[in-house]
């Protein structure tokens, strides 16, 4: 059992774990991801580690409220326990020092980009962060992102916070030039700033979230063409470079089971209304 | 002076006692147990059977050397707990084994009756005992004196519990790390619940734990902690039996279509995620009214009936014929007794997807075969201008799965077939590095329960003269 020992509401939906798990603690570097699963009859989820505290002994996951499991999963409170967290997964990110990154993240994969945009500075690097949300109620962390930070834009899909969509990207390329660029966040999202940067021929490293069961080379599902080969996300990734990658498969597998995600949701949906409240059958300590 | 004459020999009989099974009909709704087991008649009319042979040849086909005639007669004496117990000498797993093991190609096949008529049912028979001891209550055995060494299991399949269960029971301390977030590997990932119920692994892992074994789950060695680092804070040896758990893709067109899963994917949602029970679980399994499974091995059968049971119509597509198909007869039989038709001497060359990306049709081409490969099986050959296209809306690859390299990738010194990715590894098991062992798929490549767990005895039998000569 992992108990969850802080849960935080970062915005509308978009929620925080910090679970204790002192063995991936230790070993979890920025890029790797964790495998969740919540209870007995659970699924296996996949979520990009946002923090890592090896004196405490925990890590830390975001996700956004949209399925039945993640909707489930939000009903957790602290010190309630999830059934299994195993990591850490897939490659630790390449950090090193190439001069100017630029570290774009959208939406829930603000909270992971962090944790990058901490390893880059670190290793020395100039970082501009450029965060991406649908409107300014699904902002969060600019605060946190500015600290870290060298230089911060907000860009949103509505313009009500920041520039409207990330097409100034595209000015600002012309007058600032970046050695490396990191992409986390939706694949429309990641897939339209590769394409903003390969002009320019800046390396651009993606973070792939496809649909995964094991996590761990086994079932074959997260499988993406990569420079016309097929790669495992969870063995070979899940960080590609953006230029290569075929974002279009990519969009279409990520969509395989969506009937089914969209069942499981109504069903659990109709089943809180019955119950009357959260009757999540969460884990207590 | 009737009493004088010797008795005559009761006649053996030649037919081997049938085992009750669900009907077909019946089965291919359900995910129960096919196979029902022996009553206690039908248990003590087949241990009659066996001629208590002085030299038993038996025992010589069984990986782990279970004392065959032994505990068959402890059945016919009804001395059941003493059965279980001669069993449990060598083999940890045996309501598993009773159940998969393909005895045919091993113990049976060598039984002496088998020149007369049918050889004894030793798997049916391993099995009641099995069953008898689970239902009776599980006997722990005594173990040796604490000898002080600490062994690292990595794998918690057939191999590794095989080795763990040894081990500690020869006075080592044990601790198993297993990836996923259940214990029992290809057993709880792979096996289908019809085949061999969760419950019945749940049960054979809780002795292993009750041995003393510590299990850690979701563990996975190489992310964790690496073998050379678990050396350094403080295990004495390592055993790695982590499996081949990387599925084969055909490498053809339009294999990323939606609905093309591998076989791992398929039976790991459909067994270890209960994907049949979905929405009450909730990991979901879209399969499609026409499923055609790749491949002709037992993962090829297993795919093929879960299929049938989930009311799909199901295709095996196999290259060669059905001579050389390398699944057990029995499950061959099962699957067609519930509705399997097979296409044999075809491949599939490519997939075409419809508008939403999802496979609608196969092109496939016919094959003859020629002389024999490397395998020993007779060679497919393309026949050219045979291509045929076939409709078709879920596709399971089943062509067979290379170890997880993980561990590998992670593990400097360590030697590994580049080609095959199998650990390579001597007779006893043991790898390029000292007091470092592997078995099971991981070093054999893909092969069947019994011999990984022929190989987790072996090698832990290394093992144990490894540490007791480090003291």
């Amino acid at each position: 059992m992992y108990k969850i020992v802080s849960k935080k509401s970062l915005a509308h939906k978009e929620t925080l774990f910090e679970v204790e798990a002192p063995d991936i603690a230790a070993k979890a570097k920025a890029g790797q991801f964790v495998i969740v699963v919540p209870h007995e009859k659970g699924e296996r989820v996949p979520l990009t580690i946002c923090g890592y505290d090896a004196n405490k002994g925990t890590v830390s996951f975001a996700f956004h409220e949209v399925g039945k499991t993640t909707k489930q999963m939000g009903c957790f409170n602290e010190g309630d326990c999830l059934l299994n967290v195993t990591g850490p997964l897939g490659n630790p990110s390449d950090i090193k020092r190439v001069g100017k990154v630029l570290c774009v993240g959208g939406s829930i994969m603000i909270a992971p980009m962090l944790l990058q945009i901490k390893a880059m500075k670190e290793a020395g690097n100039h970082v501009t962060t450029v965060l991406g949300c649908r409107s300014k109620d699904f902002l969060f962390m600019e605060e946190e992102a500015k600290a870290l930070s060298d230089k911060v834009y907000v860009a949103s899909d509505d313009g009500s916070i920041g520039y409207k969509g990330l097409d100034f990207l595209k000015d600002l390329l012309k007058t600032e030039k970046f050695d490396h660029c990191v992409v986390l966040g939706p694949v429309v999202m990641m897939r339209d700033v590769s394409e903003i940067t390969k002009p320019y021929g800046i390396p651009t490293i993606v973070t792939v979230t496809p649909i995964m069961v094991d996590g761990m080379g086994m079932c074959g599902v997260c499988r993406v063409t990569v420079a016309g080969k097929m790669k495992f996300g969870c063995i070979d990734g899940p960080e590609f470079d953006g230029h290569q990658i075929d974002f279009d498969q990519l969009i279409q597998r990520q969509r395989l089971m969506l009937p089914e995600e969209r069942l499981s949701s109504m069903l659990w949906e109709m089943h809180k209304e019955n119950e009357g409240g959260c009757k999540c059958g969460r884990n207590k300590a | 002076m009737a009493e004088t004459k010797p008795k005559p020999k009761p006649k053996i009989k030649k037919e081997a006692m049938e085992m009750p099974k669900q009907e077909p009909e019946v089965r291919v709704k359900n995910f129960n147990e096919v196979a029902l087991g022996y009553s206690e008649e039908q248990a003590l009319e087949e241990a009659t059977r066996c001629l208590q042979c002085v030299k038993p040849q038996c025992v010589a086909g069984c990986p782990v050397e279970v004392p065959i005639p032994e505990f068959i007669k402890c059945i016919k004496e009804k001395k059941y707990a003493e059965g279980i117990a001669a069993i449990k000498s060598k083999n940890a797993l045996p309501a598993v084994c009773g159940r998969v093991c393909p005895q045919e190609e091993q113990c049976q096949v060598k039984c002496v009756l088998g020149k007369i008529g049918e050889p004894v049912s030793i798997g049916r028979l391993e099995r009641y005992l099995a069953d008898w001891e689970r239902e009776h209550g599980i006997q722990i055995p005594e173990k040796a004196k604490p000898t002080g060494g600490k062994v690292a299991v990595v794998g918690a399949g057939p191999a590794g519990l095989t080795a763990a269960a040894d081990l500690i029971k020869l006075g080592h301390e044990v601790t198993m790390f297993e990836a996923l977030h259940l214990p029992g590997g290809v057993l709880i990932y792979g096996i289908p619940e019809f085949r061999l119920p969760k419950e019945i692994v749940r049960k054979e892992v809780d002795y292993i734990e009750k041995l003393g074994v510590d299990l850690r789950l979701g563990n996975l060695v190489g992310r964790i902690n690496t073998i050379p680092e678990l050396m350094k804070s403080g295990y004495d040896a390592v055993f790695i039996g982590s499996g081949a758990g990387l599925p084969m893709f055909m490498g053809i067109p339009g294999e990323n279509l939606g609905g093309i899963y591998s076989a791992n994917e398929f039976l790991i949602r459909v067994n270890l995620m209960k994907g049949y029970n979905f929405p009450e679980y909730d990991t979901p399994l879209r399969l499609g009214k026409h499923v055609v499974v790749i491949g002709g091995g037992n993962v090829a059968m297993d795919c093929a009936r879960c299929s049938m049971r989930l009311g799909a119509e199901v295709c095996l597509l196999y290259r060669r014929s059905r001579d050389e198909l390398p699944a057990r007869h029995e499950e061959i039989e099962n699957a067609e007794e519930e509705g399997l038709i097979c296409k044999f001497l075809a491949a599939p060359l490519k997939f075409i997807g419809n508008e939403k990306g999802w496979v609608k049709a196969m092109e496939c081409q016919c094959m003859e075969l020629g002389p024999p490969d490397a395998s020993g099986r007779r060679r497919p050959i393309p026949i050219k201008g045979s291509e045929f296209t076939m409709e078709v809306d879920t596709v399971i690859i089943a062509i067979g799965q290379t170890p997880n390299p993980i561990i590998q990738r992670t593990t400097e010194g360590l030697l590994a077939d580049p080609r095959r990715g199998t650990i390579t590894v001597d007779e006893n098991g043991k790898t390029s590095l000292d007091g470092v062992y592997a078995g099971g798929d991981v070093a054999t490549g893909a092969a069947t329960v019994i011999s990984a767990m022929g190989m987790g005895k072996k090698a832990a039998k290394a093992m144990h003269k490894y540490l007791m000569n480090k003291k």
